[in-house]
């Protein structure tokens, strides 16, 4: 024996190897295994065939197989989505009424009552109040829809069945099949998509799937993508087909992100982050039945209203920032007309305007908040324009015509416009919280950086390509 | 059957010595840890006995890191410990070192290994693994109302007696069985059920010899490190992380397993 006693063990285990047969580690495994079939064989008897497992396996044929696998994916975003278009579209119409139209106008008459200065009201009724509401009546009723469905569906054991469906084509990315689950939570928040990519072990495939993240619509956007489609795709058709129509345009920015997503992730699979893509296993959970009830209040409760909360509180500070911009004058002009008259030509060659621009500036905080953001920016220069200041500055036609279409038709907004601003709404930067959470899990600012501007310069880039051939078409 | 579930589906909601702490996990008396094969409902159970509501999914691998919370049952505080779901605690992935390594040196007063009665077989192998790790396990079989669906008959009682621990059949999600499962722990924990798990015999040539060679040095490594059989075989099968611990003094940490948070102390 030495001094070290630490080092007699390991020599002694160094040396006592050698005495055990070569597949020591593999006959441990083994036994433990038929110790557990014993005990497994003892103790559970089946008492009668099961019914339930020839269902599951049926299911599962055709859920997970090659012919109806892909279809049945699509089908099932697709009812979705119609489920929440079609149901959030009264709701909407109705909080807007009460909120933006009936609320505003009870602070105004209220504070002019009080005899308050016409800035204060200004800042709190038209800047904070007027982008918090429009966030209320803008996310809520979709959000309450989707998410619980969503969540259904996850109880219920699908994901995994897509993430076996879509494991090939991962493959031939170059990326981690789970990469599936890390896209599908994306669809909900991508800041938890990119928490969830700590599930991929191998750090080149779980940093493709955290830069790509972003391609999957969160619920920041789903909002604004259902209320463009509604208000602006869906018009497009007689009103029995219209929400089919609107439903069929969310479901194709969806399915592009989708193929933005494998196409990124190719791309970096080929060039900065080379590799070939590693093996795992993942087992297909049961089907089980999913409990409904408490689906719907934890749905409710974890992430409709936190999302809300989240988005009331980047709303309030940039509508009252909103205000300030666009009532503060620098030698004429406001604040806000500046930047939105130096954005505007990027805009249009984007086939948005610099309204949109200047929101998205504004709006880096948090997606959800671009479209009230859009809606204040635009009323509020359309107010500044036309005269108005010591008004509301809105005027709404509350004939048959959804107010908020009016508002943005008035300020000259097409279905181009329409259009692209969909498409820029999948296809930009992540909001801060995302790119922080990126930066905490990769610690590096070069990726963080990778990650907000790659999306970004595809924006601009299908942007403008629609834009250009759109109006080479003819359309204006 | 003994142990097995009570019919009443609301019991947990309603059982009265539990008092969810959430996150409060101060001056706790027990450590529990919470191991299971991925997607066996370990979440659940978690947010049933703490009153958190950690998201749950159907879907394996949705618990990343480990989550904590806290409950009392009876009097006694206990922090409970939601590790991440694995098949076996032999091969190095990054899941199963926090598995292994929280079980064997965070020291648990008990540790609870959710198992799905629809798949036993297999999740028997890692309560085996578990077994060898620590003498303090209790053995919750969840899904019982999948299995019934199934035609499965499960003898919960006989299972028991033959793994030498407590066995509570459940069906977390509806909520039967939490408030058995919280007395088998509070059992375990303050002593009042003595566990003698089943440790089967490996027949492996060589195997007892080299282990019986191991013992006595390793005792004089570390006197009193718990659980030496699983660290000699580790150190036979040539385990890297296993001959570091033993290198660098981490093993020692071994030595007081149990011992110090059962007499009361809070680590």
């Amino acid at each position: 024996m030495s001094d070290d006693p630490r080092r007699d063990v390991l020599d002694a285990a160094d040396r006592l190897r050698w005495d055990l047969p070569q597949n020591f580690r593999d006959r441990w495994v083994e036994q433990t295994y038929a110790e557990s079939e014993r005990l497994a064989s003892a103790y559970v008897r089946q008492d009668q065939p099961s019914r339930r497992l020839a269902w599951e396996r049926r299911l599962d044929a055709f859920l997970t197989n090659r012919w109806t696998g892909y279809p049945t994916m699509v089908l099932m975003l697709a009812v979705v989505l119609w489920i929440t278009i079609s149901g959030a579209n009264v709701p909407s119409e109705l909080l807007a009424t009460l909120l933006v139209d009936r609320g505003t106008a009870l602070w105004h008459s209220l504070f002019a009552a009080l005899h308050a200065p016409a800035w204060l009201s200004g800042l709190l009724i038209d800047g904070i109040w007027l982008t918090t509401a429009w966030v209320v009546a803008v996310m809520l009723p979709p959000m309450a829809i989707f998410f619980p469905l969503f969540t259904l569906l996850e109880d219920f054991g699908y994901l995994p069945r897509v993430a076996f469906n879509l494991d090939s084509t991962f493959k031939w990315a170059g990326a981690h099949g789970k990469q599936a689950l890390t896209m599908t939570m994306g669809f909900g928040c991508n800041a938890a998509g990119v928490v969830a990519t700590r599930v991929i072990d191998s750090p080149r495939e779980r940093l493709i799937a955290i830069l790509t993240n972003n391609f999957s619509l969160c619920n920041g956007r789903w909002p604004t993508q259902i209320v463009l489609a509604t208000i602006f795709i869906g018009v497009l058709v007689p009103s029995h087909l219209s929400q089919l129509v609107a439903t069929s345009a969310v479901l194709g920015i969806a399915l592009l992100g989708v193929v933005f997503m494998f196409g990124s992730s190719w791309l970096l699979s080929r060039t900065v982050l080379r590799g070939e893509a590693s093996t795992f296993s993942l087992e297909l959970p049961p089907y089980r039945p999913p409990r409904v009830l408490q689906t719907l209040y934890t749905s409710l409760i974890d992430r409709t209203l936190i999302v809300l909360w989240r988005a009331i509180v980047f709303a309030a500070p940039a509508g009252a920032l909103l205000w300030l911009i666009t009532n503060i004058h620098v030698g004429g002009l406001s604040i806000a007309e500046y930047g939105i008259n130096a954005l505007q030509p990027l805009g249009w060659l984007m086939g948005l305007n610099g309204v949109i621009l200047l929101a998205y500036v504004v709006a880096i905080p948090a997606n959800e908040i671009v479209i009230p953001t859009i809606i204040a920016l635009t009323t509020m220069t359309t107010a500044a324009a036309v005269g108005a200041p010591e008004t509301t500055g809105v005027i709404y036609e509350f004939s048959d015509q959804n107010v908020l279409k009016s508002l943005l038709v008035g300020a000259g907004w097409t279905t181009l416009t329409a259009v692209c601003l969909m498409l820029f709404s999948l296809l930009h930067n992540p909001c801060s919280t995302t790119l922080y959470t990126i930066y905490k899990e990769t610690h590096s600012a070069k990726w963080t950086t990778v990650a907000a501007l790659m999306p970004i310069a595809f924006g601009i880039v299908v942007c403008s390509l629609v834009a250009l051939v759109w109006r080479a078409l003819g359309g204006s | 059957m003994a142990r097995t579930t009570s019919p009443c589906a609301t019991c947990a909601l309603s059982t009265p010595q539990l008092d969810r702490l959430g996150l409060d996990a101060q001056e706790v008396d027990y450590v529990v840890a919470l191991a299971g094969n991925p997607n066996t409902g370990k979440s659940t159970v978690f947010n049933n006995l703490t009153g958190l509501r950690q998201h749950t999914g159907n879907w394996p691998g949705k618990t990343i890191a480990r989550a904590e919370g806290a409950f009392a049952y009876r009097g006694a505080r206990y922090r409970i410990v939601d590790l991440p779901g694995t098949y076996s605690l032999l091969s190095a992935t990054p899941d199963e070192e926090v598995a292994r390594d929280f079980i064997l040196f965070g020291k648990p007063a008990v540790t609870i290994v959710v198992a799905d009665a629809t798949r036993l077989e297999r999740n028997l192998n890692l309560l085996l693994q578990v077994l060898h790790i620590t003498d303090r396990a209790v053995l919750c079989v969840n899904f019982l109302d999948e299995a019934e669906a199934h035609g499965l008959v499960l003898d919960l009682g006989g299972l028991s007696t033959e793994l030498g621990i407590p066995v509570v059949g459940a069906a977390a999600r509806q909520g039967r069985g939490i408030p058995e499962l919280l007395e088998a722990v509070a059992d375990v924990a303050e002593g009042r059920v003595e566990c003698r798990p089943l440790r089967p015999r490996f027949e492996i040539p060589g195997l007892d010899h080299a282990i019986a060679e191991l013992l006595p040095l390793l005792d004089h490594a570390y006197p009193g490190v718990s659980h030496a059989d699983w660290v000699a075989m580790r150190l036979l099968e040539g385990d890297e992380e296993m001959a570091t611990a033993v290198r660098d003094g981490h093993l020692g940490e071994l030595r007081a397993d149990h011992v110090a948070t059962e007499a009361g102390g809070h680590e």
